[in-house]
């Protein structure tokens, strides 16, 4: 049986936050710690697994999901009390999922570049040509705008093609067909067609790939209606979102970024999934949020620690989903600390962070102590030199400044 | 096909056709004739790569009958459409179909509805031909309730999933990879079933077809390319857009047929040709010699670009409907009145959708978050499955 919520073999373990307890198998009405009683009603929440919350003055439980993190924290070494799953790595965990998808399903395909007889250019597809034959795992030519037609029109039949970009950068060329066929014809055949299809692939500034090979695709997709996109950071997350793309109705973009792919995580060996709408709760605090996605969530782990060491305590929320935003869960963390800081790797202009920076606004501006601050990368092509690239981006020693200027 | 039987249970010939009893008079109940008559199409057929298909074609009164009535029906509803536009009912874009009929009826009838077909803006008579009601066109046009995408797609996004007719697409090309991936699917399901992916003259030059053929080619998929070239893309004449125009040829490895357009039956006999050969062989492209009597669409007069001479030239020697009137009539298979009658009948029948039509109502205002994903999002957040996980955002 598919457990459908998250944590279920590290809901047992305990983060390296210092002074929450929990206990998993219960009710998820943990006293708080210094609750700040928001002015918000009671309401009653269905969380995962099924267990109804009902909340009466006004407290809100947090559902700790502090699964085992593959940080430079030391979570990892707390795991003694969940369930032995396997160890893998990110790619690994993506290819686990994709592979049981295919399994589970004969409609599931995978297109792409160098998916097939290669493997797959990041190893995601490794070893699945040679098990489900070149019909189901296909090699295309390099013609992004037509394949990624092929694979909408493939998916209004009733097939669920998982669609590789080799680089996100790649999809701009298949930009019309994902805007408009992917996103629209739900809408514009009036509910005929529903479009099952996985857009995926690696994204992100890497290691000097130059400018062109480092985009952040995103950005540009996020208005586009009709579609989702989740990013991926742990091989846990990876593999949950992963399956969770290809069994959703509707068209999903997952953005892995390319230098995730070797991180080591225990995963759990039972089926899971993960919720695509869903963000994760990274570290639980009380001073300021930080919400974050994709590989800022390390950086900002890393910056946790030096301001935990501070004696700060922020709250780390991995958004995972970019469209829609999950403003439940960062709802509920912005009611409580009154102090957000945004860390993501687009850049400042027309970013995740800027949409997300007035949908917080929007909703919870009552809620805010201080306005609502958004570190991004620079508004620049990357550079290749690596010093210039480091700058690029948004470093650990910059998010520590942040949250203490916030928090003053 | 629907309007088949419209017209056997319309017919009010087979009363009187009843008093010639002579058994070899051609004068049969126009509803039930199925003696084979061989006809030749109006010019030969010219292929690149393959083997050209024989210009005798077989047919017989009934179907010839139902060509007639169905052409008329799709030309009168265009012309229909027309006064609507500029009665200002129909708003935004609306590119008319008068003058290619052929091509939509004679590539319904070599085909059954479990091979696709998808199409780019020029959707209402293939709408038709592949089982779409009157009434759902022109509610869709307007925007009402009852049309085919709920009034939500307009006339560039007709769509019939239950008949494999996929659309309906705006944008100029972007439709011929959707088409070869119905093909995959076909080919993925081994459904022996083929997929015809039309575009223009104007699409051939995009270089998503030429990607896309070479996909299909690869990977051998029951894909038809089938170019319906009226000519002029929007107001460019095909020599001032193409080196080549010799459109069937532009495959190179891939086989080209070069088709009468305005020949109902040419266009048949190349679609059963090109559904045989798809099957067994990989992709095959049809070029359509055809011709458009309006503008590229309503917003054009399509006179700045040709003269209208040019115009009138054709719809005195190739118009698709009067080649069939002049085929029954020279076989004796029905009077001019009955076929004037038939074409009373038609119009009749496109008045009467017209007013219903525009007795429906414009969609709720609820409508507009409907479709948007399927299960409804952004307002209630799911789990995977879609079913338990359930979070009411604020």
């Amino acid at each position: 049986m598919a457990a459908i919520f998250q944590g279920v073999g590290a809901a047992a373990t305990l983060s390296s936050s210092p002074s929450n307890s929990f206990d998993s198998n219960n009710s998820f009405l943990s006293p708080p710690r210094s609750f700040s009683v928001g002015k918000g009603a009671s309401f009653s929440v269905i969380r995962s697994g099924g267990i109804l919350n009902l909340n009466s003055k006004g407290r809100r439980a947090q559902q700790l999901i502090s699964n085992a993190v593959a940080t430079k924290a030391d979570s990892a070494a707390v795991s003694s009390s969940s369930k032995p799953g396997h160890e893998l790595l990110l790619f690994e965990a993506l290819q686990e999922g994709l592979e049981e998808e295919m399994d589970r399903d004969l409609r599931v395909c995978v297109m792409g570049e160098d998916v097939g007889h290669y493997g797959g250019s990041y190893k995601v597809t490794k070893g699945l040509a040679k098990k489900f034959g070149d019909l189901r795992v296909l090699d295309t030519p390099i013609a992004e705008n037509s394949f990624t037609g092929m694979g909408i029109g493939a998916a209004m039949t009733g097939l669920r093609p998982v669609v590789e970009g080799m680089n996100m950068g790649f999809l701009l060329l298949a930009f019309n067909q994902i805007s408009n066929n992917c996103g629209m014809l739900h809408y514009t055949s009036g509910g005929q067609f529903t479009i099952p299809i996985v857009i995926r692939g690696p994204g992100g500034v890497g290691r000097q790939l130059g400018a062109e090979h480092s985009q952040r695709l995103e950005s540009y997709f996020q208005s586009i209606p009709g579609i989702q996109m989740v990013a991926c950071s742990t091989p846990y997350n990876a593999k949950g979102l992963m399956k969770a793309a290809i069994r959703s109705e509707n068209p999903v973009i997952l953005f892995e970024h390319v230098l995730l792919y070797n991180l080591k995580e225990r995963i759990p060996d039972e089926d899971y999934i993960c919720n695509l709408e869903e963000a994760e709760m990274v570290r639980p605090g009380e001073h300021v949020t930080i919400l974050t996605y994709s590989r800022m969530r390390y950086h900002v782990m890393q910056a946790a620690k030096t301001l935990v060491n501070k004696g700060y305590d922020p709250e780390v929320i991995d958004i995972r989903s970019l469209k829609p935003f999950d403003l439940y869960t960062i709802g509920n963390s912005v009611k409580k600390t009154h102090r957000v800081l945004i860390v993501e790797e687009c850049m400042r202009t027309g970013g995740i962070g800027a949409s997300l920076t007035a949908a917080i606004t929007e909703n919870f501006n009552d809620y805010l102590d201080a306005p609502i601050m958004c570190l991004s990368s620079q508004d620049v092509p990357t550079p290749y030199a690596g010093t210039l690239e480091e700058v690029t981006v948004v470093q650990p020693a910059q998010i520590v400044t942040a949250v203490e200027q916030l928090c003053r | 096909m629907a309007l088949s039987q419209l017209l056997s249970s319309s017919s009010r010939s087979g009363n009187r056709l009843k008093s010639l009893s002579s058994a070899i008079s051609l004068r049969h109940p126009i509803s039930t004739d199925t003696t084979p008559i061989t006809v030749e199409t109006s010019v030969p057929f010219t292929s690149h790569q393959c083997e050209v298909p024989s210009r005798t074609v077989q047919t017989n009164a009934k179907e010839l009958l139902t060509f007639f009535r169905d052409m008329a029906l799709m030309r009168r509803m265009e012309i229909a459409a027309d006064s609507l536009y500029k009665a200002k009912l129909i708003r935004g874009f609306c590119h008319l179909y008068d003058g290619q009929e052929a091509v939509a009826v004679g590539m319904e009838a070599a085909i059954t509805k479990k091979d696709s077909i998808i199409t780019a803006y020029r959707d209402h008579c293939t709408f038709i031909a592949r089982g779409g009601t009157l009434l759902e066109v022109f509610a869709e046009l307007m925007g009402r309730q009852a049309g085919c995408s709920r009034g939500k797609g307009g006339s560039m996004h007709f769509y019939k999933k239950d008949s494999n007719f996929y659309g309906g697409h705006g944008i100029v090309g972007a439709q011929v990879p959707l088409g070869c991936g119905l093909a995959f699917a076909q080919k993925y399901c081994k459904d022996e079933a083929v997929t015809f992916a039309l575009y223009g003259d104007g699409a051939a030059n995009q270089g998503q077809l030429f990607e896309a053929l070479n996909i299909s080619a690869l990977w051998d998929l029951p894909a038809i390319l089938v170019c319906e070239n009226n000519h002029y893309g929007m107001g460019t004449a095909e020599w001032r857009a193409a080196k080549s125009p010799a459109y069937y040829k532009r495959g190179d490895y891939v086989p080209g047929l070069k088709v009468d357009g305005m020949d109902v039956l040419a266009v048949k006999q190349a679609c059963t040709f090109a559904k045989e050969h798809a099957l067994k062989n990989g992709p095959i492209i049809l070029e359509m010699d055809t011709y458009r009597y309006h503008g590229h669409s309503m917003s054009d007069p399509g006179s700045t670009y040709r003269t209208r001479d040019e115009i009138t030239g054709v719809r005195q020697e190739r118009d698709p409907v009067e080649r069939i009137r002049k085929l029954i009539l020279s076989h004796d298979l029905a009077t001019e009145k009955e076929l004037k009658d038939t074409e009373k009948e038609v119009r009749k029948e496109v008045d009467d959708a017209i007013a219903q039509a525009k007795e429906n109502p414009v969609p709720d205002s609820s409508e507009l978050f409907t479709n948007v994903y399927a299960k409804g999002l952004g307002v209630e957040s799911f789990g995977a499955d879609r079913k338990e996980v359930r979070a009411t955002l604020p």
